[in-house]
C-alpha cells in the first residue's frame, strides 16, 4: 500500500499545527498531534472530496467532533488546496475566521463548527441520516476524542445510529488515553471500549492510529461495511503529543504552547521525521 | 392547538419533499396521522434530546427542513446548547415545537412546567419565537414558522383551548406582527400565548369598573412588533404584559426592552406572570393560573391596583 501521500500530509499537519499554536499562543497541540495521522489518511487517500468543489453533492463528509484540535483540520484542508496555506497564519489571530475550535464560517471544506464536546458526532450522524433518506451513497466520517466519550450525547448517538442502521457513518475515536486533567483511566475509565461499542451494535475496528498501512486497511474495511446495516467505529490507539518526544503522553501539552527553546526543539524533532 | 399543528404540518409536508419530523419519543396519538402518511419522513430519536437536536442540525445542513417535536422543557432547556451551537450558529432550518406551554401539564409537576423557555430561546441570535394564543393563531403562524429560513421555536398548548380569534383576518399573518384584540384608552394588556383569554376577561372586568383597557396578542415574541408597541406607547400611559411564564427575559422582558429604547416619554410597564418562582403547587392549568394570579380575575385585580396608582 502506498502511504507516501498520507505520511507527508501527516508531517505537514504536525508542522503547521506547531506553527499555528505557536503563533496564536494557543493550546491543544498534543491533541492535534495524536490525530494527525488519522486526519492525513482520511484526506489523502480515503475520503472522496474535491478541494475545487467543496460542496460537491456526493463528497464524503467529515466532522471533527473533538473541535479543539481544529488546527489539524485547517492544516489538512489548506494542504489539500481548499484555501491558501498562507491563510493558516491567521489561526487564532484577531479578526480571523480561524478559531481555535473548528469553525465552518468562511472556511471552505469545513462541514460543521464544533468545540462543545458531544455535539459534532450527532451532527455528523444527522448528515448520515439525511444521506440515507436521500438515497445517497457517500459516507460521513467523524473523529471524536476519548475524553469526549464521557458525554452522554455520544452514547445517545451510538444508540440512534445503530437503530437506524447508519452503515454510512464511520466514527474514529482518537484514543490517546489522556484527557483534561489526567489519564482517561483515572478520570472516567472507558475500557473495554471495543466491547462497549460492539454491545451498542457497532462494527468495531481497532487499529494503531499512527500506522498508516494499518489505518488504510482499517478504513478499507470500514468502507466495506456499507450495506451491512451497522455503523462503524474505528478505535485508534494513539499517543497524545505523538511526534515530539517531550510532548508525548504529557497532560501539560493539552494546554501549553511551544515557545522559544521548546518550539525550536519540537521543530527539530518534526524536521527529523520529514518524509 | 396541537391538532391544528399536526394538520398544518401534514399540509406542509405534502408541499415540501425535504421536510422531516423528528420526535423525542413523544406525541402518542397526536403524531400518528403524520406517521401513517409519511412513514419515511418520521424519525423517533428516542429519549435523547441532546443528540436529537444536533442530529436535526446535521440533517438540516444537508438541506432538510427538520421539525423537532417534544413537550415541556425537553426540546428547549434540555438541549439549549445544542440549539445554540448546532442549530442557530449554523443558521439551519430546524423548527422546534414544544407542546405544553406554561402550566399545560400542571398536575405533572414543575419538571413539566414550561415557564422559562421563551426567555432561553429568545436569547439566541437568529432564533424566532412564536407563542400563538389559540388554534387559529397557530394555523396563522405555521406557514411563517415552517417556511422562513433559520431556526424557529413554536410554543403551543395541548388542545382544547377556547377559540379567541374567530373572524380575525389572520390568513396572511406575517412574522413579528401583533394582533390587536380590543381598543383601550387607559391601558393595554399585551399577551403571548394561550393566556390571552385571561387578558380579555380582565379587560371586561376592568371595563365594569370604568377603565378602558385594550388587549393585543403577540403570536410572535421574537422578532417583536416594535412598530405596534411604539404606537401604543403614544396612546396610553400604562402597559401590562401577561404571560404564563417567568416575567424575567420572556415576553414582558421583550416588551420592556423595546419600550425602554423609545426616544420619547414612555408608559409604565407592569409585567404579570411568574415572579421569579417555580410552582411546587399541584393543580391543573386553570388552578395554577388562578393560584399565581394569572386568571382573568387575578389579572384584573393586579391591573386595577396599578390603574389606581396603588401598585
Amino acid at each position: 500500500m502506498n502511504t507516501e501521500k498520507s505520511v507527508r500530509l501527516a508531517y505537514l499537519i504536525r508542522r503547521h499545527g506547531l506553527d499555528m499554536t505557536n503563533r496564536g499562543g494557543t493550546s491543544h497541540i498534543a491533541s492535534i498531534f495524536s490525530m494527525a495521522d488519522i486526519v492525513a489518511v482520511l484526506y489523502a487517500d480515503i475520503m472522496h472530496h474535491d478541494p475545487q468543489h467543496p460542496r460537491l453533492p456526493d463528497r464524503d463528509r467529515f466532522v471533527l467532533s473533538k473541535g479543539h484540535a481544529g488546527a489539524g483540520v485547517y492544516a489538512a484542508l489548506a494542504e489539500c488546496g481548499y484555501f491558501p496555506v498562507k491563510d493558516l497564519e491567521k489561526h487564532c489571530q484577531n479578526g480571523s475566521p480561524f478559531s481555535g475550535h473548528v469553525s465552518h464560517k468562511g472556511i471552505p471544506g469545513v462541514e460543521a463548527s464544533t468545540g462543545s464536546l458531544g455535539q459534532g458526532m450527532p451532527m455528523a450522524m444527522g448528515m448520515a441520516m439525511a444521506a440515507k433518506l436521500n438515497g445517497q451513497s457517500h459516507r460521513v466520517y467523524c473523529i471524536i476524542g476519548d475524553g469526549e466519550c464521557d458525554e452522554g450525547a455520544i452514547w445517545e448517538s451510538a444508540l440512534i445510529a445503530n437503530q437506524y442502521k447508519l452503515d454510512n457513518f464511520i466514527v474514529t475515536i482518537d484514543f490517546n488515553k489522556i484527557q483534561s486533567l489526567t489519564s482517561v483511566e483515572e478520570t472516567i475509565a472507558l475500557e473495554p471500549l471495543d466491547q462497549k461499542w460492539a454491545s451498542f451494535g457497532w462494527h468495531v475496528i481497532r487499529v494503531d492510529g499512527h500506522d498508516h498501512d494499518a489505518l488504510h486497511e482499517a478504513y478499507a474495511q470500514a468502507q466495506a461495511c456499507l450495506g451491512g446495516g451497522k455503523p462503524v467505529v474505528v478505535i485508534a490507539d494513539t499517543v497524545k503529543g505523538k511526534g515530539v518526544s517531550f510532548m508525548e503522553n504529557q497532560v501539560l501539552w493539552h494546554y501549553r504552547t511551544a515557545r522559544d527553546g521548546e518550539y525550536d526543539a519540537a521543530l527539530a524533532e518534526l524536521e527529523a521525521q520529514k518524509p | 392547538m396541537r391538532d391544528t399543528f399536526t394538520r398544518c404540518l401534514q399540509d406542509a409536508t405534502r408541499a415540501n419533499p425535504d421536510l422531516v419530523l423528528i420526535t423525542g419519543d413523544l406525541g402518542f396519538g397526536v403524531l400518528f396521522p403524520f406517521i401513517k402518511e409519511f412513514p419515511d419522513r418520521f424519525i423517533n430519536a428516542g429519549i435523547s434530546e441532546q443528540a436529537m437536536m444536533s442530529m436535526a442540525a446535521g440533517m438540516a445542513l444537508e438541506g432538510k427542513t427538520v421539525v423537532v417535536y417534544s413537550i415541556g422543557n425537553f426540546p428547549t432547556l434540555r438541549c439549549l446548547e445544542q440549539i445554540r451551537n448546532c442549530c442557530a450558529y449554523h443558521e439551519v432550518n430546524v423548527k422546534i415545537v414544544c407542546v405544553g406551554a406554561g402550566f399545560v401539564y400542571g398536575t405533572l409537576g414543575m419538571t413539566h412546567h414550561a415557564t422559562e423557555d421563551m426567555s432561553a430561546l429568545r436569547l439566541l441570535p437568529g432564533v424566532k419565537v412564536y407563542a400563538p394564543a389559540d388554534a387559529r393563531e397557530t394555523e396563522a403562524v405555521m406557514t411563517c414558522f415552517l417556511n422562513e429560513p433559520g431556526v424557529a421555536y413554536l410554543r403551543i398548548g395541548r388542545g382544547g383551548e377556547p377559540d379567541l380569534s374567530q373572524g380575525l383576518p389572520l390568513a396572511n399573518y406575517r412574522t413579528g406582527s401583533a394582533v390587536p384584540r380590543r381598543e383601550g384608552t387607559d391601558a393595554y394588556i399585551l399577551t403571548a400565548g394561550g393566556i390571552l383569554g385571561s387578558a380579555l376577561e380582565a379587560a371586561e372586568l376592568l371595563g365594569e369598573k370604568g377603565y378602558s383597557v385594550g388587549v393585543a396578542s403577540f403570536p410572535t415574541v421574537k422578532p417583536i412588533d416594535e412598530t405596534y408597541l411604539a404606537k401604543l406607547c403614544n396612546q396610553v400611559p400604562l402597559l401590562f404584559t401577561l404571560e404564563e411564564h417567568t416575567v424575567l427575559g420572556g415576553f414582558g422582558g421583550a416588551v420592556c426592552e423595546v419600550v425602554c429604547g423609545l426616544p420619547h416619554s414612555r408608559p409604565r410597564v407592569v409585567r404579570l406572570g411568574l415572579q421569579d418562582t417555580y410552582s411546587s403547587l399541584v393543580g391543573n392549568q386553570d388552578y395554577l393560573k388562578k393560584a399565581f394570579g394569572l386568571d382573568g380575575e387575578g389579572v384584573a385585580a393586579s391591573a386595577f391596583k396599578a390603574l389606581k396608582g396603588e401598585a
